[in-house]
Formats: C-alpha cells, structure tokens, sequence
C-alpha cells in the first residue's frame, strides 16, 4: 500500500522532469540567440534531470537511492559550471546578441556621470553594437 | 503493464526526443558554441536515458554507469572548451 502511494509520487515527478526536457529541447531549437540557447540547455539540466532522478528515487532502494541523490547534486554543479564557461567563452571569442538593445555597456563601460560631452561621445563611438563576431 | 514500466517507457520516449533535437542543433548551430552546448545536452539526456533504462529493465546497478558517463561528459565538454579557445590541449594559456 505504501508502496504504491510511493510509486504513484514518483511517477509525477518522473512524468514532470521528462516534459522540462521536452520543453528544454523544443527551447533549444527554436530560440534566436545563443545566451536564449543557454537558457534552454539549463531548463534540462537543472529542472528536467532533477525532477527525473529525484522521481526515480522513489522506486529505488535506499542504496541506488542516495547514487541517485549523489547524480543530481554532481549534475546540479557541472552542468552550471560547464555552461557559465561556455557563455564566457562565447563572449570573449565574440559572439553577440541579437536585438540588443541600443547600447551594450559590457564593451565598454558607461562613464562616469561628471564626464565631459567629448569623452561620451568616445564612449558611444566605442560601443556599437554592431561590432561583428 | 505495470505502472513502472509505463512510466519509465513515456520517459525514455521524451528523453529520446530531445536527444534528437540537440542533433538538430547540432548540426544547424551557427557558431561553435551552438554546436558544444547541443553537445553537452545530450550528454546529460544520455545520464538520465542510462537511469530509466535501468529501472525500465529493473537492472538499477546502472546507475554506476550513468555516474561515469557525467563524469566523462563533464570532463569532455570543458576539454572541447579549452581546444576551441587556444587550439591546443598542451600549450599554457
């Protein structure tokens, strides 16, 4: 009896985290950007696989169990730390976003409020951009 | 069928789906960082295939396995990460 109660949450949990990686998928193919792309990659990482495993161990023994718990924790860290370096990367070899908005104030900072008409105009020569990947 | 192979069964379905729309960006991406981050997707949809499988043929030993593979995955991707930037794997940044 217990046991079906238990199946029956896992089963929900089970059913959520495979829709998130659906959803993860279908966000992967169809958003206009890399950094949107990301995004998708990390709704699958840390919403689909975490929801999935943490259904599975409803159905496990309490030793598959915590290899269960040991696999989300180890997921929840490396997915996040492979996707900020990537991003970072992306970024420093140039790739940009598209339909930023007017100005993108991570080429060249904004300047300092006490700064002559001269020197903000440098500025926003600096940071166009349409500066090409 | 028992609920637990029906459940298992509909997972590796939509695990098998996405697995196949990370291909697709795979193959489309424009920059190489497309390509490296559908890369690391399906490593991670192949961990979690791994894990319903085993349950799905009641074999839950291959949990071991699903550890290594994100071991692995983890590994390959920041190894990829580093041959795009500097071209090498032996040359100090």
């Amino acid at each position: 009896m217990i046991t079906d109660v238990l199946h029956v949450i896992g089963a929900f949990f089970v059913v959520v985290g495979a829709l998130f990686c659906v959803i993860g998928g279908i966000g992967v193919i169809r958003l206009p950007d890399f950094y949107s792309r990301c995004h998708g990659s990390g709704i699958t990482d840390s919403a689909g696989a975490g929801a999935l495993l943490l259904g599975l161990m409803f159905f496990a023994p309490p030793l598959v169990a915590f290899k269960l718990l040991a696999l989300v924790a180890f997921l929840w860290v490396s997915s996040t730390v492979s996707t900020h370096s990537l991003a970072k990367a992306a970024y420093s070899q140039g790739v940009r976003i598209e339909n930023v908005p007017r100005k993108d104030w991570t080429i060249a900072p904004p300047p300092p409020p006490a700064a002559e008409d001269a020197v903000l105009a440098d500025a926003a020569s600096a940071a166009d951009p349409e500066e090409p990947a | 069928m028992t609920l637990t192979a029906a459940v298992m069964s509909f997972a590796a379905v939509a695990i098998l789906v996405t697995m196949v729309m990370a291909l697709f960006r795979a193959a489309r991406g424009p920059t190489t960082y497309d390509r490296i981050l559908a890369l690391n997707l399906f490593g991670t949809q192949t961990v979690l295939l791994i894990a319903v499988t085993g349950f799905l043929y009641e074999r839950p030993e291959w949990m071991d396995l699903a550890m290594v593979y994100g071991l692995c995955n983890f590994v390959g991707v920041l190894a990829v990460l580093r041959f795009s930037k500097y071209g090498s794997f032996m040359e100090d940044p």
